[in-house]
């Protein structure tokens, strides 16, 4: 009852410090040859599982990434940073453009189930698309509780997991039965650096690879994408003397 | 892995280091946790057992947060290196555990007052008295002098020159060992570099590096390794220098256009990324190299010997980069000379890097030597044979022919 079996989402998305540039033909941005690396979110879902583990709280922590062949790298970081297995579902370059949560909850919701997962992990959104529904929709596919922005995970070793949630109007603490779904907010946790002796091992482990058809999901894409460009060019401001003046602006711009 | 640490461990503080003169031990005990203080140890010996080609890449992804640290660093790992290959089971028992945790620092003590190039001609004294030998010199420029815990000293146990020479293991504590006062530095300033005296300074024999007499094999094997990393260090600074001038180039507006507009900064940004690139093929060839050798492979196509290569991407990695970071400098003006810019401080950490680990003006007398008295024809190249197989002869046979008459020539 203790020991939990983890799931862990690894996204591999654009590094967070590249300066993004959308693509000439305007349907995306550019990614060949760009430094990608595992969603923050996502490392800091790992480093929850593995210091679940570290507590015995956990027994096995299987990382998964869906994607093209260089979403290996990415699940080699979650090894190296201490997850057991992973398993890379295979999804062609094409496909992988018009790829949604929705597609993504579904290969996780069927993994969770064909793996006894009793916890799934994941980061609460990617920082390439924003969408914060991946981990609900997992949820609703399997019918578990979720505990969603999540800053605090605690298990009880009995069949329960207390979540402490970061939500606008401050923390909010919540009991569920697992298994469960939980997302990793910002201040869940700091990712430790992964040793180089465990990066080196981490090459050496098998990654398991299936495909989304071995799983029974359709990938087939529901989206089209029209355009992608980038947001409008800030417009310098102006200077007002004084409040009256600020006001009037406003009003004048219709702002208030 | 090893960049992360270095921007978030390392570049925040290198410049108070630099202005403090303070040795980063915690930051270095906590790189040794990752793995980082006996990098191309091997795991058998209790390192990280990366390759040299590996080693390269991650101390150019170091020296990225702070040069003098990552130089230090790098010393230490080539002390444990050096070790390890050479030590007896009780010695590598005794030493290498603590090396690799950085719980003890371990320095490189060949240069001494009268002895820096000339280094084969060194006159520190070991006498061997019963179970102890009794050293009497001084060692000049020692990285890590007060600080480090172990000292790898060269000394005479024997006739002149380099076969005279041994390899004592001298300890922090030991009964006189001291050390001169704190060199005051141009940069490198993380690192406390004192002379280290030895006045009759008892060793015990057991700390005898591997026999007598190789002494100066083993310095010189330890120093090619080192050379890589060296020149890796210069290869951080500069990737480094010439990252921070792109984005103050494209920041920096004059004349009404950012200046990376202008043509002069655009070729020389473009010009010193091409230089970069290929003083990183030069120290990265070098290390796969050293690797090859170490296996036993011989995909060393070119025929160079390994410490020509090693001496060769020294001399161009120290020499370009530092020249990169000075052109990086000028490209930031004014700004440039301001210590609130690190630019000046990567040019003032790596100009010591032409200098130690064997002087650049030295590299070039070991690659003449290889190539000119050693007369390796395959040096110049090996297309050289290929394009004059025209004559319908099988290659192997045009290639008998040409090795012919160049001896023949060499000969005359």
């Amino acid at each position: 009852m203790g020991s939990l079996r983890i799931l862990v989402g690894c996204k591999r998305v654009i590094d967070y410090a590249v300066r993004i540039r959308v693509k000439p033909d305007k349907k995306g941005v550019i990614t060949d040859g760009i430094k990608h690396s595992l969603n923050p979110f996502d490392e800091i879902a790992v480093e929850e599982a593995v210091r679940l583990k570290e507590k015995k709280l956990a027994a096995d922590i299987c990382a998964v990434s869906i994607g093209p062949q260089a979403c290996q790298e990415t699940l080699r970081t979650a090894l190296a940073m201490g997850a057991d297995r992973a398993i890379h579902v295979e999804v062609d370059d094409k496909t992988y453009q018009t790829l949604q949560p929705i597609h993504v909850s579904k290969i996780l919701a069927k993994l969770a189930a064909d793996e006894k997962i009793d916890l799934v992990i994941v980061g609460k959104q990617a920082i390439d698309d924003d969408s914060n529904s991946t981990a609900q929709m997992t949820a609703a596919f399997l019918g578990w509780p979720q505990a969603t922005n999540a800053s605090k995970v605690e298990p009880d070793g009995a069949g329960s997991v207390t979540v402490t949630r970061e939500v606008d109007g401050g923390l909010e603490t919540i009991k569920c039965k697992t298994p469960a779904v939980v997302s990793a907010d910002l201040r869940l946790n700091e990712p430790r650096y992964a040793t180089l002796p465990n990066i080196m091992k981490a090459k050496k482990k098998a990654i398991d690879k299936k495909k989304p058809s071995d799983l029974g999901v359709d990938v087939s894409p529901r989206i089209e994408i029209l355009s992608v460009e980038e947001p409008p060019k800030r417009e310098s401001g102006a200077k007002v003397e004084s409040v009256d003046d600020l006001l009037t602006k406003l009003k004048g711009l219709g702002r208030i | 892995m090893a960049y992360q640490f270095s921007l978030n461990e390392f570049r925040p503080h290198m410049r108070e280091w630099d202005q403090n003169e303070w040795l980063p031990i915690d930051k270095l005990r906590k790189s040794a946790e990752l793995g980082f203080g006996g990098l191309y140890t091997p795991t058998e010996k209790g390192g990280t057992g990366l390759s040299r080609l590996d080693t390269s890449i991650v101390i150019e992804a170091l020296a990225q947060g702070c040069v003098s640290t990552t130089a230090l660093l790098s010393i230490h790992n080539m002390v444990v290196a050096m070790i390890a290959h050479f030590g007896n089971d009780d010695q590598m028992h005794a030493f290498i555990p603590d090396l690799v945790s950085m719980k003890k620092i371990g320095a490189y003590c060949l240069t001494e007052p009268n002895a820096g190039s000339d280094a084969a001609n060194l006159e520190t004294r070991a006498q061997k008295v019963k179970d102890y030998y009794i050293l009497n010199g001084t060692k000049s420029f020692i990285s890590g002098g007060g600080e480090s815990h172990v000292f790898l000293v060269m000394c005479r146990t024997g006739g002149v020159g380099a076969k005279g020479i041994s390899c004592l293991m001298v300890e922090k504590g030991s009964e006189g060992l001291s050390f001169g006062h704190k060199e005051s530095k141009m940069g490198w300033n993380s690192q406390p570099t004192r002379q280290v005296i030895l006045e009759d300074c008892k060793v015990p024999a057991r700390n005898l590096l591997g026999s007598e007499g190789i002494g100066f094999n083993i310095a010189m094997s330890g120093i090619n390794g080192g050379r890589v990393n060296i020149a890796s260090c210069s290869l951080g600074g500069a990737q480094w220098a010439l990252e921070e001038t792109l984005r103050y180039t494209c920041d920096r507006k004059q004349f009404g256009q950012p200046i990376a507009d202008f043509q002069n900064t655009r070729f020389e940004l473009a010009t010193m990324a091409s230089e970069l690139l290929s003083c990183r093929l030069a120290v990265r060839m070098a290390a796969k190299a050293m690797d090859d050798k170490q296996s036993g492979s011989d995909t060393n196509d070119s025929h160079i010997p390994v410490s020509s290569l090693c001496a060769m991407s020294k001399f161009l990695a120290t020499d370009r980069c530092h020249n990169i970071i000075d052109r990086c400098l000028q490209l930031f003006g004014g700004y440039g000379y301001l210590k609130d810019y690190p630019i000046q401080q990567l040019l003032r950490d790596t100009r010591v890097h032409r200098i130690l680990e064997g002087t650049n003006e030295i590299m070039k007398v070991i690659i003449a030597k290889d190539l000119i008295d050693k007369h390796i024809e395959s040096h110049i190249s090996r297309n050289f044979t290929k394009t004059t197989s025209n004559n319908g002869l099988p290659n192997d046979k045009s290639s008998e022919h040409l090795k012919e008459h160049t001896s023949a020539a060499y000969s005359s």
